[in-house]
Order: C-alpha cells, then structure tokens, then sequence
C-alpha cells in the first residue's frame, strides 16, 4: 500500500532490518557506558557545580551580585533566559509541525530534539526563577495563588505574566508529548531485560502490550497534541517576545517582534539539534539513521529561518527611519556605531551572513562545515538578545542616566550552570534512554530503507 | 485462578502481509482476540473493524473546560474580587486575557485527552502486560485467536488457515487470568 518515490533518497540507509533498529539503538542503553561518555558526563557534572557556585552566591547574596544598575536593569539573565527558550522551540516543531506535514525525515531526530526542548526549557526557567531574588516566594508572584493581602491576585495583563503560563505549558505538554513517544520503546527494552532493569523500564512502559486498539488510541492521542502543540510553539516565543513589544522602550516597541522572535527561536533550536545531532550520531554510530540528507534538510530550515531573520533585521531599520521618530532612529543608529556596535555586528554576521552558505550543497551536506555553522548560529542568537536588550536599555530617556552594562564573575557563573545542566541531563538521557524513536522509524523501514525494490 | 485462556498466536514478520491477513481470518469466520505490533500499522485498526477512537471528543471537551475555567478566574479575580486600574484599561481587559486563556486551554485538552487515553488503555507504572511473545516489543506482529471463543472451529483449521495466510509460525499458549 505504500508508495515509494524513486526521486527520494532512503530515510534509513544500510539496508536495516526492524530487528536491526531494535539492537542499534538499545545498544547503548544496555551496555556499559563508554569513557567517551563518562568523560562527556564527568566535564558537565563539574562545569554544573562550578556554576552552581554563582547560583548559590546570588541566592545567599542576592542579585545585586550581577552586573545590573538602574539603567540596564535586564540584561545577562533575560538575554540567556530568551536564548534557551528560543532553542527550546526545535523540539516539538519537529515532533508536532513536521508530523502535521507528515515529513517522515522527523523519525530520527525527533525524540533527541524533543529531550533537547525539555531541557532547554528548564535551563531557561532557572533566569526567571532566580532573578526573583527569593525563589522560594516565587510563586506568589507568578502564580495566582490566595494570599493573605486581600488576596491580591496576579496581574494578568502582564506580558510577564503571560510567559509564565506560556512556559509552564509548552514545559508540560512537551514533556508529556516526549514521554508518550518513549512509552513503547520503554517496552522494547523492558522485554530485553532481566532484574531491576526489567522493572524500572517496566514502570517507565506502563504495561505497554503493543495492542491494536492502543495503538489505534495512541495514533490519534499523537495526531491531536501535535495539532495542540503547534500552535502552543508559536504562542511561547510571541508572548517572549511581548516581554519587550508591550513596553514603550525605542527599539522594543515593534509589532514585527512575534513573528521574528519565533523565526529566531526555530533558527537557533535547529542549530541547536544539528550540533547535538552530529555529536550523538558519530558517539553512537547512527550514521544508517541520521543520514545526510537528515542533515541537509535541518540546514534548508536553517536557511529559510535564517533569511526570515535577516528580514526581519533589515525592516526593523526601515521602519526605524521611515516611522521618523528620532528615538527609534537613534536606538538603532545606536545599535550599529554606538558602544555595542561589536555585538551588534557579530549578531549581523553570525546570523545573516554565515547560514546563507548553507545555499551551497557541498557546505550543506559537509558535517564539519555544519558543525561549525550550527554553533556560530548560537553564538549569534546570544548576541541577538543581547543587542536587543542592552542597546535599547543603556541609552535611558535622560543622558545622564546613560551607561554601559557589565557582566560580573556571577552573570557568566549562572549561564556555565545552565549549561552544565543542561549538557548533564542530555549525557543522561542519551546514556539511558533509546535516543532515536524506535517504533516510528521501524513503521517505514519497509517504505524507504534501502531493502525495497 | 483456575480461569485460563487459551490462546492460537500467529506470528507474522511483515506488516503488509498481516494486514491482507486479518481480512481473510476474519472473512472465515474467526474472532481474533487482539493483534499486537512493535509499531503501528495503518489500516489496521479498520481492518479489525475498530470503531475509530472517541479521545478527540474528550480533548474537546477538556479544552473547552480549559477555556471556561481560564476566563472566570481572570474576570473574577480582576473584575470582580479585586478590581485594580492598571495602565487605564478596563478591568476586565478582555483581550489582555488572550493569551493566559489560550494556554490554560491548550494545557487542560492536552492533559485530560493523555489521562484519558491512559485510563481507556488501562496504561499504569504497576501493570504487568503479561505479553504472548516478547518479539512483539522487536520486530513481530502477533495475531492472538483465544480458543476458546471460537468453539466452532478446530485449532487444526484455525492453524492452517493462519498459515495460509502468511503467518511464519503459530504457536498455542496458555495464559492464566
């Protein structure tokens, strides 16, 4: 019943077996860890409690520890919370957008991005979370709970706000679209293991008996939350980027923010995934699933975002001069000639110029040039938030509150924290649980591995 | 205790041939039990004569829980309980409620459509499956014919006819209740 295009290359090359997939991808969770992944694992436990020591100072000192004064009063924590939000958006684009087009290139990739997504999200909630200066009250804040001031409830006309609901779903439904995915793998394991293993896997699987009915069940469970999560994807970086759109700030004060943060989020969460990708696939020798093409196709994505960006750079500067509001024309005059130029023109080139190689096939398709390029995108995103929090900042309405931000030992410790956490519970996941979708990629090795005729 | 099933599982490697399978078993006569699969199948469902799954209905309804609960709070604690002027808005500044309506919308169907497909499945952390044939979690579809409810036919020719249709082996199992 299936069609096969001869135009299409194989999704799965080598000529795999459904057997074949199930060994490829419990090998790693059954056997010992390797010293590569010790290694790996060890590097990111301690950069976590290297980072772990601003944390504690900023909760034991509180934030006037970081490089904040009165006129930049956001600036290292919102430009890191944003930038992990906006790779935290990968995930479930691919697992929820790309299963709506029914792009079945998605298979391989789909469970390692979607692990990325959750713990993306978490390394972003930790700015908000400790930015509050005593967490522990937070939810006062940002929950509306009943308290004994009336009870004063929440502002929910706050973009502020918004994030937190915004973020807590897209954290929960994302987790809980990433779990249902892992239930019948947990099974596949559970049913190759003996002792505490077959236990905990037991547990984890739910009893899954791989029935029709469930199936049946399961399929349309996953159709619906992708159609949920998808529009869940683009509401999260819009209201992000409310944050700023709401406020009366020049350079903020833009209505093309939405659609350009979220073009930015998928931009840097592709490049995300391809960095990890390309690390997990070599580690782990996924070469037959994670193909080239898989690769070229994220690249494409990367292209498209990449010049939505560019776009969206140019016509923030067009409508800047053309609104003929000075304020707006000198935050963005500011911006390229003023004290950050440097970031300015590092966001430019990362962004704007280097994925527009990717429109070479040789670049594209080369898994070092991809490699590279998929790590400047990042470090161009970082500066994207940047640019767009500081420089609109440190010119305040007043020249004499004018000032420049400056990052202290305790803003660089909380980021190296986030990625020490973020790189552990990756090493983790990808030690213990089966890092490509088992089940999905064994439903088309008929319909394109190689073996068809 | 004493209740056992008895069980004919046919075993089969390819999913195309399974599908033609179910048609022809069923067109003879025979009630197959349950068809288990290391992935889904497409077609399968209809061809068991599946009824297609209500789960959309109940992420409906649970979203629209999700909407009518997001709006009352908001206007209830903004417009009613403790009316405050922010910004000059009105109190009870509907569009601002937008986006926390959305969500709260979005995060009740997805929720309630997942626990409730949990409960219609009878998926829990404690269930033991007791599967016919660990291969079905590998690379094996299994056809599950319980014996007992088709009294009228032999095991002979229920046999035959599963090899007949492509089954690579047939086996009989006992399975205690």
């Amino acid at each position: 019943m299936q069609v096969t295009s001869s135009v299409r290359k194989p999704l799965i090359t080598g000529g795999k077996t459904v057997h074949d997939v199930t060994e490829d991808i419990c090998r790693q969770v059954e056997a010992k860890p390797s010293k590569l992944w010790g290694m790996a694992f060890g590097i990111s436990v301690v950069t976590l409690l290297i980072g772990f020591v601003a944390v504690a100072t900023t909760l034991w000192e509180g934030i006037g520890m970081w490089g904040l004064n009165k006129t930049v009063g956001w600036a290292w924590d919102i430009t890191n919370f944003v930038w992990w939000v906006g790779i935290g958006h990968a995930g479930t684009l691919i697992s929820a957008i790309l299963l709506l087009f029914r792009q079945k290139w998605r298979m391989s990739i789909n469970r390692a991005a979607e692990a990325m997504t959750i713990f993306a999200v978490i390394c972003a909630a930790q700015f908000p979370i400790l930015h509050m200066g005593r967490p522990w009250l937070g939810a006062y804040w940002a929950l509306p709970l009943p308290n004994t001031f009336g009870s004063l409830w929440v502002n929910f006309n706050s973009p502020l706000l918004w994030d937190v609901f915004a973020i807590s779903t897209y954290f929960s439904v994302s987790l809980v679209f990433w779990f249902l995915g892992l239930v019948p793998d947990f099974a596949t394991i559970r049913d190759r293991a003996t002792g505490i293993r077959k236990k905990i896997y037991g547990a984890l699987s739910l009893g899954w008996d791989g029935a029709a009915k469930t199936w049946s069940r399961y399929e349309s469970v996953s159709l619906i939350l992708a159609g949920l999560a998808t529009p869940l994807v683009l509401s999260v970086h819009t209201i992000v980027s409310f944050d700023f759109a709401t406020s009366v700030i020049p350079g903020w004060h833009t209505t093309i923010f939405p659609p350009y943060f979220v073009a930015g989020a998928i931009f840097s969460g592709f490049a995300m995934v391809l960095t990890l990708m390309l690390v997990t696939r070599a580690v782990f020798k996924l070469q037959d699933y994670i193909t080239i093409e898989h690769i070229e196709m994220m690249n494409i994505v990367i292209i498209v975002t990449g010049s939505i960006v560019g776009i969206a750079y140019i016509t923030e500067f067009f409508i800047a001069w053309y609104s003929g509001v000075p304020a707006e024309q000198y935050a963005f005059y500011n911006r390229m000639q003023g004290p950050y130029w440097w970031a300015y023109w590092s966001m430019m080139t990362c962004n704007v110029i280097s994925p527009q190689l990717f429109w070479f096939k040789k670049i594209r398709t080369s898994i070092a040039a991809t490699f590279i390029l998929s790590i400047i995108v990042n470090i161009g995103m970082w500066f994207e938030r940047f640019v767009i929090i500081v420089t609109s900042l440190h010119r305040d309405f007043l020249p004499s509150s004018w000032a420049m931000f400056y990052p202290t030992i305790y803003d660089v410790g909380v980021y190296v924290f986030t990625f020490g956490l973020f790189f552990t519970a990756f090493f983790l996941f990808a030690k213990f649980f089966p890092v490509i979708n088992m089940a999905e990629v064994k439903s088309i090795i008929k319909s394109s591995s190689e073996k068809t005729a | 205790m004493s209740d056992s099933k008895n069980f004919l599982l046919g075993v089969f490697d390819d999913e195309d041939v399974l599908l033609k399978a179910v048609g022809k078993i069923r067109g003879a006569g025979v009630k197959i039990h349950e068809v288990y699969s290391p992935f889904p199948v497409h077609g399968l469902d209809e061809e068991l004569g599946y009824k297609r799954s209500r789960l959309p209905i109940a992420a409906f309804m649970f979203g629209a829980l999700g909407t009518t609960l997001a709006l009352v709070m908001q206007i209830w604690m903004l417009g009613v309980d403790w009316p405050m002027i922010i910004g000059g808005k009105n109190f009870i500044a509907l569009p601002d409620f937008v986006p926390v309506t959305f969500e709260l919308t979005v995060l009740l169907a997805a929720f309630g459509m997942v626990g409730t497909f949990l409960v219609a499945s009878d998926l829990k952390p404690w269930k033991d499956p007791k599967m016919l044939d660990l291969r079905i979690t590998d690379d094996k579809h299994v056809m599950a014919i319980d014996l007992g409810k088709n009294a009228g036919l032999q095991e002979a020719q229920i046999n035959a006819l599963l090899k007949d249709s492509g089954a690579v082996e047939v086996n009989n199992k006992n399975v205690e209740e």
